[in-house]
């Protein structure tokens, strides 16, 4: 059962991002990038990460995407306006990711019995409560506390700097 | 209940998997990069790249039993919140000097 909602949500991860990527115009893109997001979330449900899985709806769905959308209406690119790569150049990224995607998988391939295999958790040791968000709670205002402190400084100068950066002024 | 169902997928879905579908998921990421012109597009494939990386980063911390990995994901989220925003403010502010996001006529600093 959760076999094939795994295989199920891999196959509408990657049949979206694919149409994220090949389709002409970029209002599709960004609503086929929302699928991809909802899906990898579904995986992050089955993998029992559940505060991982409801940050990042509400970050990448809610957040990010409806950014992209604003931008993507604001500046009113359509299918028309879409510039084109000649298709030899097409043709040579698709070669190149699809060699490294060869190049990724051979690696893990020859590595996985040696270096993925040696340290998963046995059935002894084994805790499947780490995702919830009792346990990563203590976990991010314990251990983790000064990153996180320190990461609210890199939101405020990110904020200062798209301030800056998007006042009117002459052109550069 | 929902404990049993979880135990039963860290059973039935090996490592590899998750190895597997991050690769293609990557691999996605990197062919939007390399066959689009549109920067917002290619915005977007970056993120696809990022997602790829956290998704694997869960699986290995949910395998493990360690939460330090999710913390990671949670902190790569923050940073990409934050580089979506400063990335399209770059882009508007483009779009209003030259009038296009192709990248191809972004070309003041190619050699």
């Amino acid at each position: 059962m959760a076999q094939y909602f795994f295989y199920f949500l891999a196959f509408l991860a990657i049949f979206s991002a694919l149409m994220v990527v090949f389709s002409k115009n970029p209002v599709y893109s960004v609503l086929f990038l929302v699928m991809t997001f909802f899906a990898i979330a579904g995986q992050y449900i089955l993998l029992n990460a559940q505060f991982l899985a409801v940050v990042h709806i509400i970050v990448y769905a809610g957040a990010i995407m409806v950014l992209f959308l604003f931008v993507v209406m604001l500046l009113n690119l359509n299918k028309e306006l879409e510039p084109h790569k000649s298709s030899i150049l097409k043709l040579a990224g698709v070669i190149a990711s699809g060699i490294l995607m060869l190049t990724l998988i051979g690696t893990f391939k020859g590595a996985t019995d040696q270096v993925v295999g040696a340290g998963l958790s046995d059935s002894l040791t084994y805790n499947n409560q780490v995702g919830l968000v009792k346990n990563l709670g203590k976990v991010l205002f314990g251990d983790f506390l000064l990153p996180f402190e320190i990461s609210s400084v890199l939101f405020l100068s990110a904020m200062v700097g798209v301030v800056m950066l998007g006042k009117k002024d002459k052109a550069i | 209940m929902t404990e049993q169902i979880i135990t039963h997928t860290i059973k039935t879905i090996p490592i590899e998997h998750y190895i597997y579908l991050s690769a293609v998921l990557f691999s996605i990421g990197v062919l939007g990069v390399l066959i689009r012109r549109n920067a917002i597009i290619i915005f977007m494939s970056i993120e696809l790249m990022l997602n790829a990386a956290t998704l694997l980063l869960t699986a290995f911390s949910t395998y493990r039993s360690d939460a330090a990995g999710q913390v990671f994901v949670f902190f790569i989220m923050v940073v990409a919140a934050a580089e979506v925003a400063v990335g399209l403010a770059i882009i508007v502010m483009i779009f209003r000097n030259i009038k296009t996001i192709d990248i191809n006529f972004l070309n003041k600093l190619k050699w």
